[in-house]
Order: structure tokens, then C-alpha cells, then sequence
């Protein structure tokens, strides 16, 4: 019998802490496949962050380093200068990238530092339990927005991808949604042209990945899918951006 | 740098680039910030040519997380800045000893608190000796005093923050990086560049090739899990204070009055020394070359006998915490402190150790 499906190498066997129905276990796969795809295992550096995904370097099968909340693309910019010849990427979500880390993130993607970015934008904080995050819709009920988000109180939904696409050094930019096979199939594809790039020593690639946290929307888990594909994605427009 | 004998003129911010690039760091990353910047200028210009790498980070904290990363890759690494710096990096400072990664840095203090002055201070004491940032740990805090000192100590530094896989501060001040002294640039004992390449880091980040995955982290939320470690550090902080206090005793045998000072007050100091041995007093000095772990065996009465003891520092008395624990209620202490731009003068200090 042939084998047609099975774990990633880069995968360990482990269950995740992740609530039902959360994006996370999606994107690690897809990660983890895009790794094995090109080789990379025993070459690639990871970069967890502080959030749902802390412990990434649980589930990955490859070398791991933390970093504090925000401080990913720092850690990583040093990993991959001082080890030119690895392969080296940071996993992010929206309050590390683009709240407590933006100036890492802008500073990094402006010396177009050789690295890849997986963004995880779920539009909200899941870890400590569902407050607005920078790309929190307007009108979304979080914890610290009660009412909903008000423009005119907290600001608009930052739009962190198409700010680094401006800048030079930044070389792509892709936003794609976990909400659906097709979907899925194609947010591998730019995920494994981001890695590509670095091998290509073509400078800074980020994979936006808009992601749902039922938990935290108050949804069921097909309810959030749904609310990628039918609201989130009108303030985050999907496709490539640079 | 061509001789390796050979006498030079810097000045101690450079002297501690220098030390730093022949230990073997080959990462520095630094944010500008006065009186510390002739050390950021002196590394963008030498690291390149030893093969390192330099990056002028965007901040602080983007500095201290890249120097994170740069020890997680397992090369030598350190950054610099000055005490409203110095206080932006705790929080990376407090990861790098709970990640239990080696990496150096350098405070050269200026005066606070807040924006303060850019003049020298001795006013970080505490936070260097005492934690900073989050958590219980430690720094390994070595205070040079002269430019020569300052270079000779980067290889200190280095060396132990490799053995113990923990941060190492070199706590100098304003006065220290700005003056300018002949060093002789030779090799004092400790790894040199092309030793510390070949330094074995097992749990470095390198790719798995051939190996289980190594994981750099602090986090610990196992029950249980944070307290093992936490014992474990605790278990590495009592072998420090056991193995690696360094101070110069000056005088000590028969003093009748002992003088303490680290950094620029204590060459001040000796020569307050000096001048009260000429009156026929006997006085002596402690200049303690570790502040954490503090050297608690200098003030033993074998070492030295004073009744009297007088504590000079540029601050309002933050070493004087651990040298009345050192002696514990067994001898009389006596402090004589300034910040916020001036330094206790020879004959104040003096005036104060004829009253004890």
C-alpha cells in the first residue's frame, strides 16, 4: 500500500494546547510541510513568540529559540546574521508583530534583513483571553472593547503588511486566509515562496495569515471560518501585496 | 591594533571595544546614548574587520534581544549603553539568565534618576548587583577602575559568562569611558579570539543536523517545572559566590581604617590612602573587582582587622548595603557618597576618615 499522508518530519507527535477549531494547528503544519518540501529541517531556526503560539518549539521537531513579546524579528535578525548559511524565520501573531513589537518589525523589514515572517492575524489577543489587538475590526467586541472597537477611542485596524510593503528593503508581502481547502492549499504556496526567497537571499518575506479563534470571537469553529471569508477579509484584502 | 605589546592611547569605551574583539565577541549591537558612544563607534569600525558583525539597533531593546539571538547561535556577544539604556535592556538581561545564555554588558553609568545627567555616576549599583529586571537571578558585575583594567576585564567577562551560561556586566562609569590612558595590548590570561571560535556550545543554535533539536526558553509552566529551575539557578549562583569574588586589598594588614570604593572612586580613594598614611594614620583600601558576587572574604578579620570603615561612592550609599552585611555589625561604618555630576573630592573623603 502506498502511503499518500502523514506527519511532517517537522512535526513532532504531540497534541497541542490550541482550542478547537484554532488556526494555529493549520499554520504549524503548513510551516512544518514547506520545511520538509525544501529540505530544510536540520537547517532551519525557529522563532516562537509570546502568545498562543509560545510554545511553538513544542510541536516543531526542529531548533527553536524564544524570544520576549514583540522581540522576535530582533532575536531573529541576530540568529541569521550571525549564521548566514541557516535558514531562519520568526512566527508571529498580531499583538507581538504589531503592537508591542511594531519597531522591531519595521526596523527589521527596513534593513531587509533575510528573513522570513509567518503573521498570524486572528484579530485579537487569544492568550490572555480576548482583548483588542491592533487588527481588531471596528465594532469587534473584545474584553477591552466592550462596545465594540470605536474608531474615534481605538483607532482603526492597523494594516501592518501593507505598511512594510512600502518599504524597499521588504521584498514580499502575501495575505492569505486559513478558512478553507482552497485557501489552505494556497497560503502553503506563499509560505513556501517566502522560505524560497530567503534561500534566494532575496531579502524580507512576510505571510500574513488571517486565522480564527472561535474562543475568543464567541463563535463555533465553522462560524469563524465564516467570518474570515465573509467580513475579515473586507478589511483585510487577501492576495499578494508586494 | 599591530603589536600585540605594543602601547596605545585609548579611551576606556575603546579599550573595552578592543578587549571585547580580542575575547572573541564577534556580535555587537548598540544604541547611541552618551557617555558610552565612542564604544559603539570604536565596534562599527573594528568588528567588520575581526569578521564580526554590527548592527546600530533601533532601540535598547531591540539591542539587548539581538545580542539574545546572537548567544543563541552561540557566538560571543555583548552590548552597550548607559544607565537610562541600561534600564530599557532588563527585561532582555532577565531572559538572557533565564534562557541561560551567555552574553556581555557594558553600563557605563551616568547620572539618574530619569534622563538625569551625562555625567559620571556610581548610581546603578543595585540594579546591577541586586537583579534589574524580572525573576530571581544574577548578573556576574565586574567594576574596572583604570582603562587598562577595563580591557583586561572584557576577557574575564566573557570567559565567565561562557562558563556559567549567564550574563556579565562590566559596571563602569562616565569617568572610566571617557578618560583616556596607554594600554598595553597584549593577551591577559583568558580565552582569546581564536580559542573562544572553538569553545564547545552543545546547546546552541545551529540546525539540527545530526542531533535532537535544541530549544532556547525561560518558560516553564509545568507545574513544578519553573521551581526545579529556579533551583537550579540558585544551585549556579551559590558557585559563583563561592568561586569567582575578585577584589584589591590595599593596606589592609595594619590598617586601623579601611576604605571601600569600586570604579573611579576608588583611585580616588587610594590616594586619600596614601595621603592619611603620610599624617600617620594607618588607613587601607578595599576596591572590591566584583560587586556581584560581592567579595564578602575582604572583610573578613583575617584579611582585614579594621574597626573602622569608611564607604565612598558616587551615590547616596548603594554598595554600603553589602559592605555592612560583609561586616555584619562588627565594625563601624561610615559613608561619604555624591550624584548627579560630582564625585566625593580627596580632602572631603579624607575629612570624613579622620573622624572615624
Amino acid at each position: 500500500m502506498k502511503k499518500i499522508f502523514s506527519r511532517p518530519e517537522s512535526l513532532r507527535d504531540a497534541s497541542t494546547h490550541y482550542c478547537p477549531g484554532c488556526g494555529h494547528g493549520i499554520a504549524h503544519r503548513l510551516v512544518a510541510e514547506v520545511i520538509d518540501t525544501l529540505n530544510l529541517r536540520e537547517k532551519v531556526i525557529g522563532v516562537a513568540p509570546v502568545g498562543c503560539a509560545v510554545v511553538a518549539y513544542d510541536y516543531w521537531n526542529f531548533d527553536c529559540c524564544e524570544a520576549a513579546h514583540g522581540r522576535a524579528l530582533a532575536v531573529a535578525t541576530a540568529i541569521k546574521r550571525c549564521r548566514p548559511d541557516r535558514t531562519v524565520f520568526t512566527y508571529q501573531g498580531d499583538g507581538d508583530l504589531a503592537a508591542i513589537g511594531t519597531n522591531e518589525t519595521i526596523h527589521a523589514a527596513n534593513r531587509g534583513e533575510n528573513l522570513t515572517v509567518i503573521f498570524v492575524n486572528n484579530a485579537i489577543y487569544g492568550m490572555t483571553g480576548g482583548q483588542m489587538a491592533p487588527t481588531t475590526l471596528l465594532g469587534q467586541v473584545t474584553s477591552t472593547t466592550p462596545l465594540g472597537r470605536q474608531a474615534d477611542l481605538q483607532g482603526y485596524p492597523l494594516k501592518i503588511s501593507e505598511l512594510l510593503a512600502a518599504l524597499p528593503g521588504v521584498k514580499y508581502v502575501e495575505r492569505r486566509g486559513l478558512f478553507s481547502p482552497q485557501e489552505i492549499i494556497k497560503a502553503k504556496a506563499a509560505i513556501h515562496l517566502a522560505f524560497d526567497n530567503q534561500l534566494k537571499k532575496n531579502g524580507f518575506s512576510l505571510v500574513e495569515l488571517l486565522s480564527p479563534c472561535p474562543t475568543y470571537w464567541g463563535m463555533s469553529p465553522v462560524a469563524a471560518m465564516d467570518w474570515i471569508k465573509e467580513t475579515m477579509v473586507k478589511e483585510f484584502p487577501l492576495g499578494r501585496i508586494k | 591594533m599591530k603589536k600585540k605589546d605594543a602601547k596605545v592611547l585609548l579611551s576606556g569605551n575603546e579599550a573595552v571595544a578592543e578587549g571585547a574583539i580580542q575575547a572573541g565577541c564577534r556580535f555587537y549591537a548598540g544604541y547611541p546614548i552618551t557617555p558610552q558612544n565612542e564604544l559603539t563607534a570604536y565596534m562599527a569600525r573594528r568588528m567588520p574587520e575581526a569578521g564580526g558583525v554590527f548592527i546600530q539597533a533601533e532601540s535598547e531593546v531591540a539591542a539587548i534581544n539581538m545580542v539574545m539571538g546572537a548567544a543563541a547561535a552561540g557566538v560571543r556577544a555583548m552590548t552597550s549603553s548607559s544607565s537610562p539604556g541600561i534600564s530599557l535592556k532588563q527585561e532582555g538581561i532577565s531572559y538572557l539568565a533565564g534562557a541561560e545564555l551567555p552574553a556581555v554588558i557594558v553600563n557605563m553609568m551616568r547620572g539618574g534618576p530619569g534622563l538625569g545627567n551625562i555625567w559620571p555616576s556610581q548610581s546603578d549599583y543595585f540594579q546591577a548587583t541586586k537583579g534589574g529586571g524580572h525573576g530571581d537571578y544574577h548578573c556576574l558585575v565586574l567594576a574596572p577602575s583604570r582603562v587598562q583594567e577595563a580591557f583586561d576585564l572584557m576577557f574575564s567577562a566573557f570567559d565567565l559568562a561562557d562558563t556559567y551560561r549567564m550574563p556579565a556586566m562590566i559596571l563602569g562609569d562616565g569617568m572610566l569611558g571617557q578618560v583616556m590612558e596607554p594600554l598595553s595590548v597584549r593577551f591577559p590570561s583568558g580565552t582569546d579570539a581564536k580559542k573562544a571560535a572553538k569553545i564547545s556550545k552543545p546547546w546552541a543554535l545551529t540546525g539540527c543536523a545530526g542531533r535532537k533539536p535544541n530549544v532556547i526558553k525561560s518558560f516553564y509552566l509545568k507545574d513544578g517545572d519553573l521551581e526545579e529551575f529556579n533551583l537550579r539557578l540558585q544551585k549556579k549562583y551559590s558557585l559563583v559566590r563561592a568561586k569567582e569574588t575578585r577584589y584589591e586589598g590595599m593596606m589592609l594588614k595594619d590598617a586601623r581604617l579601611v576604605l571601600v570604593a569600586y570604579g573611579t572612586m576608588a583611585r580616588i580613594c587610594a590616594a586619600v590612602v596614601r595621603q592619611l598614611r603620610s599624617e600617620g594614620i594607618k588607613a587601607g583600601l578595599i576596591r572590591p573587582v566584583t560587586l556581584w558576587p560581592f567579595p564578602v572574604e575582604a572583610f573578613l578579620p583575617r584579611v582585614s582587622p579594621a574597626r573602622s570603615y569608611l564607604v565612598a561612592e558616587m551615590s547616596y550609599g548603594q554598595m554600603l548595603e553589602d559592605v555592612k552585611l560583609a561586616l555584619n555589625g562588627r565594625a563601624k561604618v561610615g559613608f561619604i557618597g555624591r550624584a548627579g555630576g560630582g564625585f566625593p573630592r580627596e580632602e572631603a573623603i579624607a575629612a570624613e576618615a579622620r573622624k572615624l
